[in-house]
């Protein structure tokens, strides 16, 4: 059917894949299972024709090829679902399902009585029960999915990716789902199946096919293997450990989180957090675990006043109780939020390396009465340049020609200046290479011995155990393990992750 | 060696529009004798005073990725209300009661209503997430709309000469709007250089997400920008009134198109973050010397719309090309 053979994909300098091989056993389900970044989305996206650029073969019904955009590989019969819903909410269900595929009248117009009959018996066999006129935006979540999978069997394609198709849908709608596929398998469909949801490959896979970190490791049949069995294989890795810095300060309580919940949105009460309650104590490195959807970013952006009226409970700083209501108040409070996306949240990148560290301290170190203090400023940069070996060509170099690891650094010493209490750091090392990787680790470490306190999100397990004391596990916004570094092992955690809520 | 080489270049970018003017003056210069002579010097710079004023405050905005559409009607409103309140005060014949105005009182309360207009485009920006050019837009419409009103219609004209010395006068041998206009600069250019506030300016426009989370009270700072954008509009309004002798309902019209162009033209990027007060003054005086050029070379007045069309999207174009090589 479809096989891959020896592919490897790198994205400036990083390798997602390694070498990786993997057979589609045709009219099967085929579960690919991974931990988050282990490359199971890069080899999807290969194998549908996004990333055309990589070292290996694809053999298409024994035929080697390469698809050099989606649609040839469309054409050829293999059909992506995104993780991403990739709709245009102000267009009809019909108009979305034939976007780039319309039908025309010899007259060069829109085919739409067709267009629309067809689109009726895709619903139909979908068993979705709404007019094809319907726009997306009217639909629920999982009536989009739908429309997705729709969308995907229009060109009655041979192999059909789905990747994460449950994460944003309801139980009922993945019972539909499900149905949906083994009707799809009776027409000796070939599926390939991304899920982390171990509970669903059980149910409906036939064969599983595991990666971890960018390699393949085992391949096989879904029958008379257990949950344990394949944690195992999706982690098993070395960790490297570093040796903590003998703590300078008391460990007393620093932050207190009690009882704290965070609503999706106003119109939608869902709980994207779940009565979370937590303590950090001075010099403490706070791990928090868990997959893509857990709510670890959520927490931190409510922590740091991003929703304030979507979040109730208690936060409580140095035991005085806190209303962080803007991430302003949080600067205040000693708060300090190292994001995720680095380019998207964190650099000013047309700013030079002094401009971004002192951006948020301008107010207690650079300035009087609103006048800059350019030497204050330099000063203050050169300082943490040099402490956090910073490597950059001057201070006014322009902070996007530093590579990731240094502006990494640059927006730790950024928050550095405001002399925080309490860091939260969201995945610090992603996009990172190996190097930079521990020379960040050695700074969190040294930073919690001189008394910070740290919360860590992390969904790389080895970066949970290089830095942490404690480690949190959140599923699904709810608390499922709190554990000290000790006592943790990969699949205790990872089964803490997976876990449902009970 | 080569990030000398890129700072050359950098630097020789930034030198353009410089470069641009000199060689624009040089060829209408060779064109027409009556170009480089000192009443045709200080004739420019006072016809380009009213567009720095507002091309200044446009500048803050666009620095943050913002656009204010609303220039030209505040400017028309603050200078009929300046010129109105000055020529017949507030009359409230129930309650038996005048308010006269000195033009001091007149102007400030000209400037105080620029400044509230543009308070109102930025509360409306940040605390309902409007897009600025929708925003401003619904103001420029409100505006000219309130001038009407006030104006009834009719310009109110004959304001005297005391009126007449801010747009007319001359003060140690240069014209006051000239040094309005330049007061207005040097503020600003301390104000984008200098201070707190110009830097959020700039970091705001350059990843207004890493601001907020920096702890960047960012609905102030837009509030603050498009306050000072209105005000200086008002004082733009001032300025045409007192030139003019009078206070006309349709002043202003497109003014807002032109101090746009001039802060493209001098280099400041519409998405915002880059850019400079000096780069709009220079894109102001282009403009102005390519008008005064093209009415002492006798070309038709549509001809220099088309040709001024041309020059922004000149412009627009060289600093595309600037920013893909650097």
């Amino acid at each position: 059917m479809l096989v891959a053979e020896n592919i490897t994909k790198r994205f400036s300098g990083v390798t997602a894949l390694d070498n990786v091989c993997l057979e589609l056993h045709e009219g099967k389900v085929n579960a690919i299972l991974g931990e988050n970044g282990a490359g199971k989305s890069t080899l999807m996206k290969i194998l549908s024709g996004v990333y055309p650029d990589y070292e290996g073969q694809l053999l298409w019904n024994g035929r080697p090829v390469r698809f050099a955009n989606t649609k040839e590989a469309q054409e050829a019969g293999i059909a992506i679902i995104h993780q991403e819903l990739n709709l245009i909410p102000y267009l009809s269900i019909t108009e979305n399902i034939f976007l780039g595929q319309e039908i025309e009248t010899i007259w060069g117009t829109l085919d739409k009585k067709k267009m629309r009959q067809t689109t009726t018996e895709l619903l139909q066999k979908l068993k979705l029960n709404v007019a094809p006129e319907t726009k997306i935006n009217e639909l629920k979540v999982g009536q989009q999915q739908l429309v997705e999978i729709a969308k995907a069997l229009l060109l009655s394609p041979q192999v059909i990716i789905m990747d994460e198709p449950t994460s944003a849908i309801t139980d009922q709608e993945v019972e539909t789902l499900f149905d949906i596929i083994n009707e799809l398998k009776q027409e000796n469909k070939t599926i390939a199946y991304i899920s982390h949801k171990l509970d669903e490959l059980f149910r409906i896979a036939d064969r599983y096919i595991v990666l971890r970190d960018g390699k393949s490791i085992d391949s096989g049949e879904m029958a008379g293997m257990n949950h344990d069995q394949l944690i195992q294989k999706m982690v098993g890795r070395e960790i490297f450990v570093h040796q903590k810095p003998a703590l300078s300060v008391p460990q007393e309580e620093l932050l207190s989180v009690q009882h704290f919940s965070l609503k999706r949105s106003t119109k939608r009460p869902e709980l994207v957090l779940d009565d979370l309650s937590f303590t950090l104590k001075r010099g403490e490195i706070l791990g928090i675990f868990g997959l893509m959807g857990a709510g670890r970013t959520e927490l931190f952006e409510a922590l740091f006043g991003l929703y304030p009226s979507l979040t109730t409970g208690t936060v409580r700083i140095e035991g005085k109780e806190v209303k962080i209501t803007s991430p302003v108040e949080a600067v205040k409070e000693g708060l300090a939020l190292v994001p995720e996306d680095r380019k998207r949240d964190g650099i000013v990148p047309i700013m030079d390396v002094k401009q971004n560290i002192s951006l948020a301290s301008l107010a207690y170190h650079v300035e009087k009465n609103g006048v800059l203090n350019t030497q204050a400023e330099t000063e203050l940069a050169t300082k943490y340049i040099q402490e956090l070996g910073i490597k950059t060509s001057s201070s006014g170099q322009l902070i996007k020609n530093l590579s990731g690891g240094n502006q990494q650094k640059a927006i730790l010493g950024k928050w550095l200046a405001t002399h925080p209490k309490i860091l939260l750091l969201d995945e610090p090392t992603r996009g990172i290479d190996v190097h930079a990787k521990s020379e960040i680790y050695k700074l969190i470490l040294q930073l919690a011995a001189s008394g910070l306190g740290i919360l860590m999100v992390s969904s790389e397990l080895p970066e949970i155990f290089a830095v942490s004391d404690r480690v949190l596990v959140l599923s699904e916004g709810t608390l499922t393990l709190e554990t000290p570094v000790e006592n943790a092992t990969e699949d205790k955690l990872l089964k803490a992750a997976i876990s449902k809520k009970c | 060696m080569q990030t000398t080489l890129e700072t050359q270049k950098q630097r020789l970018s930034k030198l353009q529009p410089l470069i641009a003017l000199f060689v624009l003056c040089l060829i209408i210069g060779l064109l027409s004798d009556k170009f480089f002579t000192v009443s045709n010097f200080w004739n420019v710079l006072r016809q380009i005073s009213v567009n720095i004023c507002l091309s200044v405050g446009m500048t803050l905005v666009v620095l943050m990725a913002g656009i204010d559409l609303s220039v030209g009607s505040v400017l028309a409103l603050c200078g009929a209300i300046t010129a109105g309140l000055f020529k017949m005060g507030i009359e409230l014949p129930s309650q038996n009661l005048y308010i006269g105005f000195t033009l001091l009182g007149a102007s400030l309360a000209g400037v105080l209503t620029g400044a509230l207009l543009g308070f109102f485009n930025g509360f409306v920006i940040t605390r309902f997430k409007v897009p600025s050019f929708v925003a401003t837009l619904a103001m420029l419409t409100v505006a000219r709309g309130l001038t009407m009103l006030w104006t009834k219609g009719f310009p109110i004209s004959g304001l005297g000469e005391q009126f007449a010395y801010m747009g007319t006068g001359w003060f140690l041998g240069v014209p006051v709007p000239v040094w309005i206009s330049a007061v207005v600069v040097a503020l600003a250019v301390f104000l984008s250089d200098k201070t707190k506030l110009g830097r959020y300016i700039y970091a705001i426009g350059g990843n207004e997400n890493a601001s907020l989370l920096s702890g960047i009270n960012i609905n102030k700072v837009k509030i603050i920008v498009y306050t000072i954008a209105g005000a200086l509009a008002a004082v733009g309004g001032l300025m045409v009134t007192s030139r003019l002798d009078s206070a006309q309902p349709n002043a202003g019209t497109g003014y807002e198109l032109d101090s746009i162009a001039a802060v493209v033209i001098g280099g400041t990027s519409l998405s915002g973050g880059k850019g400079s007060i000096w780069g709009t003054v220079l894109g102001a005086i282009i403009i102005g010397v390519l008008n005064n050029g093209l009415v002492l070379l006798n070309v038709s007045p549509f001809w220099q719309q088309v040709v001024k069309g041309f020059v922004i999207l000149l412009a627009v174009i060289i600093d595309k090309a600037n920013s893909k090589n650097g």
